[in-house]
């Protein structure tokens, strides 16, 4: 069952110019993106530095406007159909940054119990759930209900960020960053959390990370993101397996080889990633791509299907698009 | 490679300890720490914050604020005695002996010069050149370390150049003396993915062609092993094993890099438990008795609480801080 509905969501940043007139442009964060949630699944959502990807977790919780695009939960759209008060109630998010996050003059407690009281649960009630939710992330409340953000480690505040985000009952979670900061000991704890969690409370996550591992060991479904456009979307074991797209594919080889036999001998792209302001025309990873034509610069690129649920951005995998590596009309 | 064994070490540092003192608590940051390394080698150096990996490399460098820490123990490079030196000494073996990269390059240069006149100001301080020659030679470095359009760059700000030109910049600089020691603190971890193994490919290759060893610090396995011939990981302050790169990340003898191995997520395994080390590292203003590791060891027993275990040597210079080893043996 769908549970979330994003269509055609874009979010433009224009710029300012100096005082000599120079600089302007547009940033295109968010240009285009449509996918859906299921209810019970993860969506993993990868993508390096400015490829969108934390502008489209605050477009989902309206933190920012978008210029243009819907977002339906449960059927319904945010903002006209369903309240914002109510879609926020369902849909809660943690951050990478577990101390920014946090109110540092409030106790953990009031933090996790500060949401429930806006939204009219009695203050008594408020402060029952907080406990319960402090026990359940694995905070023992008699030690830890009364302390402040300063007093935590960042794996304990990343904890009560949790606990915070489910205070409301959400439906949704989305998590933004939300183990990358932590230590790699830490980081697996809070990983099963999430896991437990997710289970026992019947919970759809959002994932946004740039760690693919990571991606890969907790999303049921992936997207790949590229200045501000989706490159690739699917299945986890699709994507991961059958990659098609070549920024993916250099996405993934770009990774550690993990085996002191086997390293990496070549980079897969050169070069940094570029920077969102106007974008050119036709496909955004031409400028990288080692399989770029003179096609690719001509008009958008659709996401077309190359297999059961699995989208790929690129003309390589859609037939006629007159790439010359493009399969033939029969296939 | 061959044995290099009669050979001097190019670094040899033994018994460091750094203590921080701060109202009225003493972090002990760096507690005992001994290795060395030959010329042209590189040694890993993996911890999680607060293992004092950073900190080490600090004291190498003698960049530790004076007045708030104290350092004891020696470490000698290249046949000097670092915590003895002073003065002149002192400015010769930064840069010109040892040079260290950062995790943060935009730090590391001063925003109101160019990228051109930062390199050239330090060539003309150890090579003793004059102007043309010291520019000259920052445009070779911005060229060697694959700047596109380096002779422009040369005239750039920082504040002009994306994140991955600004950490090669800063490599250039390092190298620019020619260095026999690259400190590195964990120069990728900024990076975006297909930026960062760039980066490593680069320091890789460039290692090799100077000849110089290289102490490279990182949190991250995947990177250690990319990088690195030996290993050495370091827990509150201590390296608790090391050994070559082979040995240690194929068969890890301390509990502790068999956690850490164990909870870093691979994509393979989803659906399984991630195997977690349980607990957190202990707090540097009181450490536990004996161990460090023991809190959190499954294998923990109260011999593990008495002192401190000893290098146990497991064969080819693969060693490992663990009672559990001493008993076996």
């Amino acid at each position: 069952m769908t549970l979330l509905t994003v269509s055609g969501l874009r979010k433009h940043f224009p710029l300012k110019k100096d005082l000599l007139g120079r600089g302007g442009g547009t940033v295109h964060a968010v240009d285009g993106i449509t996918f859906d949630v299921a209810q019970g699944e993860t969506l993993g959502v990868v993508g390096e530095s400015g490829c969108g990807k934390s502008t489209m977790a605050r477009l989902l919780l309206r933190l920012i406007e978008p210029d243009e695009g819907l977002i339906r939960l449960e059927g319904r759209a945010v903002g006209t159909q369903m309240p914002l008060t109510e879609a926020r109630g369902k849909m809660q998010m943690v951050f990478q940054d577990s101390f920014a996050s946090l109110n540092p003059r409030l106790t953990v407690e009031d933090s996790i119990a500060f949401g429930p009281i806006v939204h009219g649960l009695p203050r008594a009630q408020a402060r029952e759930r907080a406990r319960s939710l402090l026990a359940r992330v694995g905070l023992e409340p008699l030690r830890f209900a009364g302390r402040y953000p300063h007093e935590l480690s960042g794996g304990q505040r990343q904890r009560v960020n949790i606990a915070r985000a489910l205070a409301l009952r959400p439906k949704i979670v989305i998590l933004d960053e939300a183990v990358s900061a932590l230590d790699k000991s830490i980081e697996a704890q809070v990983l099963n959390l999430l896991l437990d969690l997710k289970v026992e409370f019947g919970l759809t996550y959002v994932f946004i990370s740039h760690d693919l591992n990571v991606v890969r060991y907790m999303s049921d479904r992936v997207i790949v993101m590229y200045l501000g456009k989706i490159a690739e979307a699917g299945p986890a074991e699709s994507v991961f397996g059958d990659t098609r797209h070549p920024y993916t594919r250099a996405l993934f080889s770009a990774m550690p080889s993990m085996d002191p036999d086997r390293r990496t001998q070549q980079p897969p792209l050169i070069g940094d990633p570029p920077n969102p302001i106007d974008p050119p025309p036709g496909c955004r990873f031409k400028g990288r791509c080692a399989h770029a034509e003179d096609i690719c610069g001509r008009g958008d690129i659709t996401l077309t299907s190359a297999g059961a649920e699995h989208r790929v951005a690129c003309l390589m995998t859609q037939p006629g698009s007159g790439h010359s590596s493009a399969p033939g009309k029969a296939a | 490679m061959e044995p290099r064994a009669p050979d001097e070490p190019l670094v040899s540092v033994s018994d460091l300890t750094v203590r921080f003192s701060r109202t009225g608590q003493t972090i002990q940051a760096v507690n005992g720490v001994s290795f060395d390394l030959a010329p042209g080698e590189v040694l890993g150096v993996l911890g999680e914050s607060g293992s004092g990996k950073s900190v080490t490399l600090r004291a190498m460098l003698r960049i530790l604020p004076a007045h708030r820490s104290s350092v004891t123990g020696t470490i000698r490079v290249a046949g000097r005695d670092v915590l003895a030196l002073s003065g002149a000494e002192l400015e010769d073996y930064r840069g010109g002996t040892v040079s260290m990269i950062f995790q943060e390059p935009m730090l590391s240069f001063d925003p109101v010069f160019t990228i051109g006149q930062q390199i050239a100001e330090s060539v003309r301080r150890h090579m003793k050149v004059d102007q043309q020659a010291a520019r000259a030679r920052a445009l070779e470095m911005l060229d060697r370390v694959q700047i596109p359009s380096a002779k422009r760059r040369l005239d750039a700000y920082p504040h002009e150049m994306s994140g991955g030109m600004r950490q090669r910049a800063m490599i250039a600089l390092a190298l620019a003396c020619k260095p026999k020691l690259l400190l590195a603190d964990e120069p990728t971890t900024a990076l975006d993915a297909t930026v960062q193994i760039q980066i490593l490919l680069l320091l890789r290759e460039l290692q090799r062609e100077f000849g110089m060893s290289v102490i490279f610090v990182t949190h991250d396995v995947g990177v250690a092993i990319e990088v690195a011939d030996r290993i050495a990981v370091m827990y509150a302050g201590r390296i608790v094993e090391t050994g070559s790169v082979r040995e240690v990340i194929r068969t890890p003898r301390h509990p502790y890099t068999q956690g850490l191995l164990s909870s870093t997520v691979r994509g393979e395994l989803r659906g399984q438990r991630i195997e977690a080390i349980p607990g957190s590292p202990p707090d540097l203003a009181a450490m536990p008795p004996g161990c460090a590791f023991a809190p959190r060891c499954k294998h923990a027993r109260d011999e593990c609480l008495r002192a401190v275990p000893g290098a146990v040597d497991v064969g080819g210079g693969h060693e490992a801080r663990c009672v559990l080893l001493k008993l076996a043996a």
